[in-house]
Order: C-alpha cells, then structure tokens, then sequence
C-alpha cells in the first residue's frame, strides 16, 4: 500500500507455504521403516528387538494408513464422505488374491494345475473368464489399479453429475459396498464366496511364510506409504487442491468461478479409490486372506473415523489416526476383548466434542495471519 | 381427420430436426459487434406454480452500468440464475453477444465464456487465504491438468496485489478469508470477480452490510469498471442507486414495468403504485 515499500511487497507477497509438517512426516516415516527393519533383524533376546509378528502388524497398520490417507483426501480436502472406500481396498485385495491362488498351481488340496480349490470344490471345469490374466503379476498390478479405478469413475460419474451431495452421497457409497459384499458372499461369483481366497503360498517367487518376505511387504507398504503421501500432498498443494478446498467449502461459488466441479470430484475420487486399491493389494498378502467381509460397511466407517480422530484435512493427520486407532484396537481386544467397541465410540465422541481438529489439530501451529494491523 | 402438427409433436418423431444431443456443441468466440452483451427474450420461469418471470425483455449494452431494481420477489435474482445457468428457463432465449446461447451451457461454462457473478450473501472460500481467493478466480486455465501444474509466476503475483491493493486487502492478503468482516468479504468478493475478467458483471446487493464510507467506495469502483465491463447491478438501497447514476431498470412481478434514469422511473405513475403500495392494481 505505501508507496516506499512496493519493492519489497513484490516478492514479499509470495505465500510462503511451511513444508515442515510433511518432512517431519516423511522423515518420520523413513525413520519408522529402517529402524523396524533393523531392530528385526537384532538377536530375539535384544531389548529392542521387534518380532516377527509385530512386523507384519506393522506392515498391515500400514496399508491402513494407506486407506485412510485416500479417505482424508476426498473427504478431508474435497467434502465427498464416502462410506464406501472399503470397497476400493477389498477390491484392489481381491484383484491380489486372485494372483496369489494361481500361484499356488498344483499345491492346493485338490492338486489341480490350473483351477483354485474353492472351484474344483464348486465342480468348476474351467476358469471364468475374469480370471484370465490373473497368474501375471504385470497384469495384475495393472487391475489393482484399474478395478477400483473404473468402479469409482462410473459411480462418479453418475453421482457427480447428477449433484449428489452430502448424506444422499455417503448413503450410496455404503449401498455399494454393501451390494458389492452380498455379491461377494456368493458361490456363483468364482471368488471364493463365504471362505474368500486363502491359503497363498508365494508371490513373485518369494515364500509368503518366511520372515524375511514379511518383512520385505512391511517395507513395500511403507513406501507406498511414503509416495502415495508424496503424491496427494503435491495435489493438494498447487492449484488443484486450493480448487479441491474451495469445493468443499463453496460449491456453487467454485462453479460460478468457471471451475468443473464434478470433473475435479471425478478426477480426485478415482484417484482415491486407485489408492485404497493398492492398500489392498499390499494388506492381502500380510494377513494371507480376503473375503467378503472386508466389504462391510462398518469398516468403511471405521476408515472414517480413524481420520476424525487423526484430523480429516491433514494427511498426517489420517496416518496417525490409522495407526493409532489400530494399535489401541489391537491392545484392547487383547485386554478387554469385549470393550473394544465402547472405547471406540468413546474416543469418537470425545475428538469431536473437544478436538474437532483431530489429534493433528493439536499438533498443529497456528497458521499465522500476517496482519500488519 | 387429424393433420400433423410439427409445433406439438414429441421432437422425437420430428423428421425435420435432428436429435439435440446429436448436435455438436460448437463454443462460439464471444461476439458483441452490435454493442449488446446480453439479450434476454420472452424468458418465463415458473417455480411450481409461482410465475416467477414472465414473458420478460432485457438487453444489456457492452460496457453499460446498469441498475435492476424492484420489490421482493419481482424476479431479480431468478433473472441473475438464468443468465448464470443456475435456473433454466420455460421459455425464451438468452443469448451473450450474438452467438453464444447461455441455455445451451452449464454455470462453469457460463462463466468461462465471461459472466461473472457476485452472490447476494458473499460467498468467498473461507479456509483458503485472501491470495488463494484472488488466485483461483483469476481468468485463466481452468482444465485439471493444467490447474494442477500452475506456478505462480510474476505476473500473476503483480495482479494479484495489484487488485488486492484496490480492494484494500492488501495487509490481510495472507489472512483466511473466514476472519474478514463483512465488508471486506464483499470487497474480496468484487475483487474475485473482477479477476476473472469478465464481460459481463452481474452484482447482486453489493452494499448490503456495508458502512456509508465504504459504500462510496464501491460506488466508485463500480463506475471506474463500468465501460470495460458491463454490469447490472441489482440494489435495494435507493441512495446507492441514486449514487451509481446510471439506467434503471424496474423489475414487477417477473417483467420489466419501467426503464430510464432514476429521475424518470421515480415519477412513473406504475412504479409509484408498486412502491407505495397504492390500491387499483394495474392488473
């Protein structure tokens, strides 16, 4: 405004944008990963040892984590609450499952080269033709991808375009997880019905048994971690998700600015169902099953709730309330198998009545005004 | 003995035409060679019943300030939904320039194609800075890829403080639009539509909640921007309008009861009766 100062407002007004929260994340997480890896590799009477099965538990918060970080982005940053996001993640798991039953080849009970032992059970002669493909791990990789990918784009596709908002949205995604799970519960569909794919043996080669692999899927889950949170986290800091903040807060003003609300949606829900995708893939393998029941809607809404309690709108945020939600839930039913529930609900209800901003909230510094006034 | 009638037949079994969708939709560069930015004509709206426009005529030169003023309920802001795209019309043709027609485009192509729109209540994007919310509506791209990889580059910095400075934002430019006040939303507001370059500007009650001072203030922007832009203004506060000193169209009851200068509309007999509210009712 004053004329003395114009040189120095003309850089000066520049936002400066502060990175530390996400290299503070990052570094944490490097840290988190090579330090579980090495003290996994410590002798078992060492005080710092970490076991096998604290490993794979490890591996497996992980790909939560993975979850809840595509949730916070369409919910935290976009204002779609989907109910259904653990239909993206059982999905993506399936698409893995399937890899892994072909691998077994002629090591099942049934010893039959070329079909699973849930379908010469079935008396099944011959794969269905969904099955194809599903013993090459590139084409496999891709479908990880691509099925929760597609699934997402239809399903935006109509409810975007047709202006669905707010609950009637979150009411559809928990329809399409539910119809996806009574789907899956049948025999008929060739995925294994009630029992889901088990009894994986190997995946690339390598033994799903041994210590070693285990511990190689906890590493590949930190670093998908670690690029899906660089990825979302280079979206939502251009332009794209300054757009993505403004729909959430001011629909019809983005739309007036001339801005395609339901490409934006469309755009960042696929890429969110993509991400609860690859979670998938990397959880099947870990705990070594999939079955319908990963389509309830109830874990859609835990999902959700691990994000409040973390802090929805900061990535950071939905990683610690994945984590955290999920050790506290592994402690407690171990220690009070039947309080577990009443606990959840319990932190629930407190983060939203006194953290409203989720653990991160409290974590988080002030964002300074520069008000010279 | 029933002859077939092309005007009342299903367009589907109407062998003149083909489908509507089938027609390729053609984005026709903005063409104001007449002078007029916007026609509206013979436009009707009925919301359930409620006659909210009727057979209504409006035509807004290029560059004009225009005042729409009216009582409640008289259409003002269903007019501003129509030519936004947020309301579509029963009838009538709305067409910007000579060959754009806004009932073929949706709000974002609308406003792309350079009508801007500032809401009765201001609406700006209270989680995102002051900056944020001049930089998203600056004129520009506004495909996904492209949004995605912006940069700031200087050019854009210079506008952006250039208009924060003329909206007197400038010492809150990295503040949350959230913690402003009232009036500096609406300013805030203006200066987001004012960066998307728009031909046409429609303003709905830029006044309201604002103080005397600053309502000079606005008055004053919005004439100094009257001439690259065209805008129609629509106010109830009467000493704001008397101060744009501009045309003023009169809005009854979903069409125009008169048009001229505040002078001329404040002795017309028919606007006197809607106004005060005196009996014998024109119709």
């Amino acid at each position: 405004m004053s004329e003395t100062s114009t040189t120095e407002q003309t850089t000066g007004i520049r936002p400066q944008r502060s990175r530390m929260s996400s290299i503070l994340f990052i570094l944490t997480l490097i840290a988190l990963i090579i330090g579980v890896s090495v003290c996994n590799k410590l002798p078992a009477e060492h005080p710092l040892y970490v076991s096998n099965y604290m490993v794979t538990l490890l591996g497996k918060y992980l790909t939560y984590a993975i979850l809840a970080v595509a949730v916070d982005l369409v919910w935290g940053y976009l204002g779609i609450l989907s109910l259904g996001h653990a239909a993206f993640f059982a999905l993506g798991g399936y698409v893995m499952g399937m890899h892994l039953m072909r691998q077994i080849g002629d090591r099942g009970v049934y010893g039959n080269p070329d079909l699973p032992d849930f379908m010469v059970f079935l008396n099944w002669t011959e794969l269905p033709w969904y099955w194809l493909g599903s013993d090459h791990f590139a084409f496999t990789a891709l479908m990880i991808l691509l099925v929760p990918g597609l699934l997402a784009f239809l399903f935006g596709w109509f409810a975007f375009r047709s202006r669905v908002n707010g609950v009637y949205l979150s009411i559809i995604t928990q329809a399409l997880t539910y119809a996806l799970m009574l789907a899956f519960f049948r025999n008929e569909m060739g995925f294994g019905g009630n029992n889901g794919l088990t009894d994986f043996r190997e995946l690339l080669g390598f033994d799903l048994r041994s210590d070693d692999v285990r511990l190689g899927l906890f590493i590949a889950s930190g670093v998908a971690l670690l690029l899906v949170y660089l990825l979302c986290d280079s979206i939502l800091r251009s332009r794209l998700g300054k757009v993505a903040i403004a729909i959430r807060d001011a629909e019809d003003r983005t739309r007036f600015i001339g801005y395609r609300v339901e490409s934006v949606k469309l755009a960042l829900f696929t890429l969110s169902a993509m991400i609860a995708g690859i979670a998938g893939a990397l959880y099947v393998p870990q705990v070594g099953i999939i079955n319908p029941g990963e389509f309830a809607p109830l874990n859609s809404i835990e999902v959700v709730v691990w994000v409040a309690i973390g802090g929805r709108g900061t990535l950071y945020g939905a990683v610690l309330g994945a984590l955290g939600v999920n050790y506290a839930k592994t402690w407690f039913t171990g220690a009070f198998p039947e309080a577990w529930l009443f606990a959840l609900g319990l932190l629930f209800v407190v983060v939203t009545l006194l953290l409203p901003r989720g653990v991160a909230g409290l974590l988080k510094f002030k964002r300074s005004s520069k008000a010279a006034s | 003995m029933s002859t077939p009638q092309p005007s009342t037949s299903p367009a589907v079994f109407r062998r003149d035409k083909v489908f509507e969708f089938l027609i390729p939709k053609q984005v026709e560069d903005l063409d104001l060679s007449h002078g007029t930015a916007l026609y509206l004509e013979n436009i009707s709206v009925n919301f359930d019943g409620f006659q909210a426009i009727n057979g209504l005529n409006f035509y807004v030169n290029t560059g004009e300030l225009r005042c729409l003023i009216g009582p409640n309920g008289a259409g003002k802001t269903t007019l501003m939904d129509i030519v936004t795209g947020k309301t579509r019309p029963d009838t009538g043709t709305a067409w910007f320039g000579q060959k754009i027609n806004l009932l073929r485009m949706d709000e974002a192509e609308i406003a792309q194609a350079g009508i801007g729109r500032k809401f009765q209540k201001p609406t700006v994007f209270e989680n995102l800075s002051v900056f944020d919310n001049l930089e998203l509506s600056m004129a520009g791209t506004r495909k996904l890829w492209p949004t995605y990889r912006a940069r700031l580059g200087s050019e854009t910095l210079d506008r952006i403080e250039a208009m924060a400075s003329t909206i007197n934002l400038l010492p809150q430019i990295h503040a949350l639009a959230g913690s402003l006040s009232h009036g500096q939303k609406q300013w805030l507001e203006i200066g987001m539509l004012i960066m998307q370059n728009p031909v046409l500007l429609l303003v709905d009650e830029p006044a309201a909640g604002m103080t005397h001072q600053e309502m000079d203030r606005t008055v004053e922007l919005l004439t100094r921007l009257a001439g690259d832009h065209a805008i129609v203004v629509v106010e109830h506060d009467m000493d704001f309008v008397r101060a744009l000193n501009s045309p003023v169209t009169v809005l009854h009851q979903g069409s125009v009861l008169a048009e001229g200068s505040m002078a001329e509309v404040q002795s017309n007999p028919d606007v006197m009766r809607v106004y005060l509210g005196t009996e014998s009712s024109s119709c």
